[in-house]
């Protein structure tokens, strides 16, 4: 296999969350163009300025990336369409900043958005993927909830892992979400309060589950040269990969596709585990965000119950995690599920994030999960971000 | 252990009936071949034809060589429980009324990884044995069994979801005439139905088989009376949970063998427009009913001559009436959809009685007939084949149905 080019002279800007709301009348469009308008205005830039669009969405039907263009009035060289749920936030930035180097485009935004009305959710899981209808909805449609109830169920008995270890993961990134504003929940969860929560399908209850929500995430990624001449603060990419369908030869999902690219990820970003300093992982269930730190090489497989009981992982802690509060106390807009931990990486590490900077966060690893087509997630991604010294 | 079902209480007619909801219905085409295997109990799966690997879900390509043609083919039933949940909640209203609904996924012995329902007395990570069966959207799907038999496994609330098992239930025989009437009363009372009505058409004349009927209910029927069937309904069609059409009218020869339409039109009568009056008359508050606890409606039962798929000329105008009614059982069960009630169709070969007197052995008597019956309500099956003869025409209709009819109009020369 040919060794990858690295992703140097591109730069990551203008960071935005359109604040999430549980329900609203308005629709991925709205949501999507709310996200870029604030992106570029962040930026100072106009639509006619962007020449690059991707679009990550559930809730756009019948329309795609383009019919989105023309909604939105853009006229771009480089569209893309990245339907990859939680994985999409880093593809559409890898994909972006190939863009850029190789003159593709000049400036790329990267959109996410989805709509959630009342009935939404229950439609959108109605028609999920063929493999979902076909083999796995016929079976108590316990939905995503059922699907990684399994997966849960399995880890814990392979790993020992209990109930309290996954509860870690959500009491804290809790915490972190008290510190944003905009995060949807807005009250202290205890560890008893997680314990005692409602069964949703066991061994999952409430507080592993995200709550849908409408929302929309933007980001810019430019040539470092044009973002100097703006004057904007910038990330830079270490390292990105992505992977889908690895290990289909495992009878039940106990590790991602990260596993086979993270050696590659680390080699480009030249640097290890320990040099971040602070980790955002795709968090749909806590189970999930326990296999990324073992599949990130933060520690080995199985190990992950004794990780979360040895580190803090808030955001004043030794091992930030999740700091806006991420899906689980932020909420899941959809497709923008994939862009949150992105979007927060990318102003932490430009020193933005406001109230839940990380102190001196330099560099950020980032990673995504997505689509539970069958019995598995499909799509996984990760990219090392580093702010500019 | 199954907790057993007790047997339900009398229904309070001031409580609204549960209405039916259906489990998701939409598959892909591919899926479908699933369903059809369930139709008649296979557990088969697609497999390669180029590589041999088996597929699931079903494909339109396959995931190791990309070869296309994945027929369906019958895989060892067998795997191990790798992981399960409870769902307790679900944007569903089906599972949502009947939470909490035990699933899981199992690796097969023969590769794939299914997820499936989960009988209640499997054990965690047990080895498991797997059924394809219909559920109440008609649609295919796999559940895993304990290894060993349970006490009162067959009581599992998920299992008794997706079969017709006529334990607890009130079943109606329309033809209490036909030879087999006395062999499926004993089979159904056997089978724990609690209540058995049987119709009897011009109930002055002798009807020998009454005295081998006494655990049956004798009430006045006749399927040619659009009266007699209206009248049946009123009385019994709110306790009918089966409903078994053994009405048969039934002669001898094809066309040229009468000088007129008589008999023919007699067989249409009580073989085509008998099923359509019992239809009209009890099909709409079976419907009604089918979510309506431990006696609720569940099956509709067609006993078919397997000629209904190819005429045999010996019997040219009977056979005709069975097809009729065979697809009238097609419309019907496209018309019972959305509530799923199951029809379920029991074709047979030449049956041991006076009409078929002259033909050779093997002969379905009524006793193998009644088995077939019981156990494609336990099965919960649509297409039941009772008997050498029946299954072997029906392997060679599957085979080539233009074969089979010149086999058939060759006169047994074929």
């Amino acid at each position: 296999m040919s060794k990858r080019a690295s992703y140097e002279g591109v730069a990551i800007v203008a960071p935005f969350t359109q604040p999430y709301e549980r329900y609203s009348t308005q629709t991925a469009h709205w949501w999507i163009a709310r996200a870029l308008r604030g992106s570029l205005d962040a930026a100072g830039l106009k639509p006619q300025d962007v020449d690059g669009f991707t679009v990550s969405s559930f809730t756009l039907f019948p329309d795609t990336a383009v019919g989105l263009t023309q909604h939105l009035g853009l006229c771009v060289r480089w569209l893309d369409n990245i339907p990859m749920g939680g994985a999409s936030g880093v593809i559409a930035l890898r994909r972006a900043a190939r863009a850029v180097q190789m003159g593709d485009a000049s400036i790329v935004a990267c959109c996410a958005g989805d709509a959630n009305h009342v009935e939404t959710f229950r439609l959108l899981l109605g028609g999920f993927s063929r493999f979902a209808l076909d083999a796995s909805y016929a079976y108590g449609f316990g939905g995503p909830n059922a699907n990684f109830a399994l997966l849960m169920d399995r880890y814990m008995q392979d790993y020992g892992a209990t109930r309290e270890d996954f509860g870690r993961i959500a009491v804290s990134q809790r915490d972190n979400a008290l510190k944003n504003p905009h995060a949807v929940m807005k009250k202290p969860l205890t560890l008893e309060q997680y314990m005692t929560a409602r069964p949703i399908a066991d061994p999952v209850c409430l507080f592993d589950c995200v709550m849908p929500v409408a929302g929309g995430e933007a980001f810019l990624v430019m040539s470092v040269e044009e973002a100097e001449k703006r004057g904007l603060p910038y990330a830079t990419l270490s390292g990105a990969i992505e992977r889908h369908n690895a290990h289909a030869e495992d009878p039940i999902q106990m590790r991602g596709g990260w596993t086979v690219d993270i050696d590659e990820l680390y080699g480009m970003a030249e640097c290890t585990p320990q040099d971040m300093d602070l980790v955002q992982t795709y968090d749909d269930y806590p189970v999930i965000s326990m296999m990324q730190m073992e599949d990130l090489g933060f520690c080995a497989k199985g190990e992950g119950p004794q990780f979360v009981r040895d580190h803090d992982l808030t955001i004043t802690g030794d091992f930030p995690h999740n700091t806006s509060g991420g899906q689980l106390s932020a909420g899941q807009a959809g497709a923008a599920g994939g862009f949150i931990g992105l979007v927060e990486a990318i102003r932490q590490v430009t020193q933005a994030a406001g109230p839940t900077q990380v102190k001196d966060a330099r560099r950020a690893l980032v990673s995504g999960f997505g689509m539970i087509n069958y019995d598995r997630g499909v799509c996984s991604s990760a990219a090392i971000l580093e702010g500019k010294a | 252990m199954t907790n057993p079902l007790s047997p339900p209480p009398k229904k309070n007619p001031q409580i609204r009936s549960v209405v039916p909801t259906q489990p998701l219905e939409i598959r892909s085409r591919a899926a479908v071949g699933l369903t059809a295997c369930a139709a008649e109990g296979r557990f088969a799966l697609q497999t390669c034809a180029e590589c041999g690997a088996v597929q699931y879900p079903p494909r339109d390509a396959c995931c190791n060589c990309l070869g296309v043609e994945l027929p369906w083919r019958d895989i060892t039933p067998y795997g191990g429980l790798l992981a399960e949940t409870t769902v307790q909640t679900s944007v569903n209203s089906y599972f949502r009324e009947r939470a909490p609904w035990r699933m899981g996924s199992v690796k097969l012995d023969a590769g794939p990884t299914v997820l499936c329902h989960l009988h209640g007395d499997i054990e965690p990570r047990a080895r498991v044995k797997l059924i394809n069966r219909l559920d109440k959207a008609g649609q295919g799907v796999i559940m895993a069994l304990p290894m060993e038999r349970t006490p009162n496994m067959e009581d599992d609330p998920i299992l008794r979801a997706i079969s017709c098992d006529p334990k607890h239930r009130r079943v109606l025989i329309t033809d209490g005439r036909n030879p087999n009437a006395p062999a499926l009363v004993k089979a159904l009372k056997d089978a724990g139905a609690t209540m058995i009505f049987v119709g009897e058409s011009e109930s002055w004349r002798p009807n020998p088989n009454r005295s081998q009927m006494a655990d049956a209910e004798i009430l006045p029927l006749d399927v040619t009376d659009t009266a007699s069937v209206k009248e049946l309904a009123g009385e019994i069609g709110g306790k009918a949970d089966i409903l078994i059409n053994n009405a048969r009218f039934i002669r001898p020869g094809g066309a040229l063998a009468r000088g007129d339409t008589g008999w023919a039109r007699d067989e249409m009568e009580v073989n085509y427009l008998g099923l359509m009056r019992l239809a009209q008359a009890f099909g709409p508050g079976m419907c009604a009913r089918t979510a309506d606890g431990v006696n609720s409606a569940a099956a509709w039962v067609n006993i078919l001559s397997v000629n209904a798929l190819a005429n045999d000329p010996s019997f040219g105008t009977f056979c005709a009436s069975q097809a009729a009614a065979l697809s009238l059982s097609q419309s019907l069960r496209g018309e019972f959809r959305a509530s799923g009630l199951r029809v379920m169709n029991v074709f047979t070969g030449p049956t041991e009685d006076e009409w078929h007197q002259p033909l050779p052995p093997p002969k379905v008597m009524p006793a193998g007939l009644a088995r077939s019956v019981v156990q494609g309500l336990r099965d919960g099956l649509e297409d039941v084949y009772c008997g050498d003869i029946a299954k072997e025409v029906a392997a060679r209709h599957a085979e080539n149905p233009k074969v089979l009819e010149r086999e058939l109009t060759m006169g047994g020369q074929g």
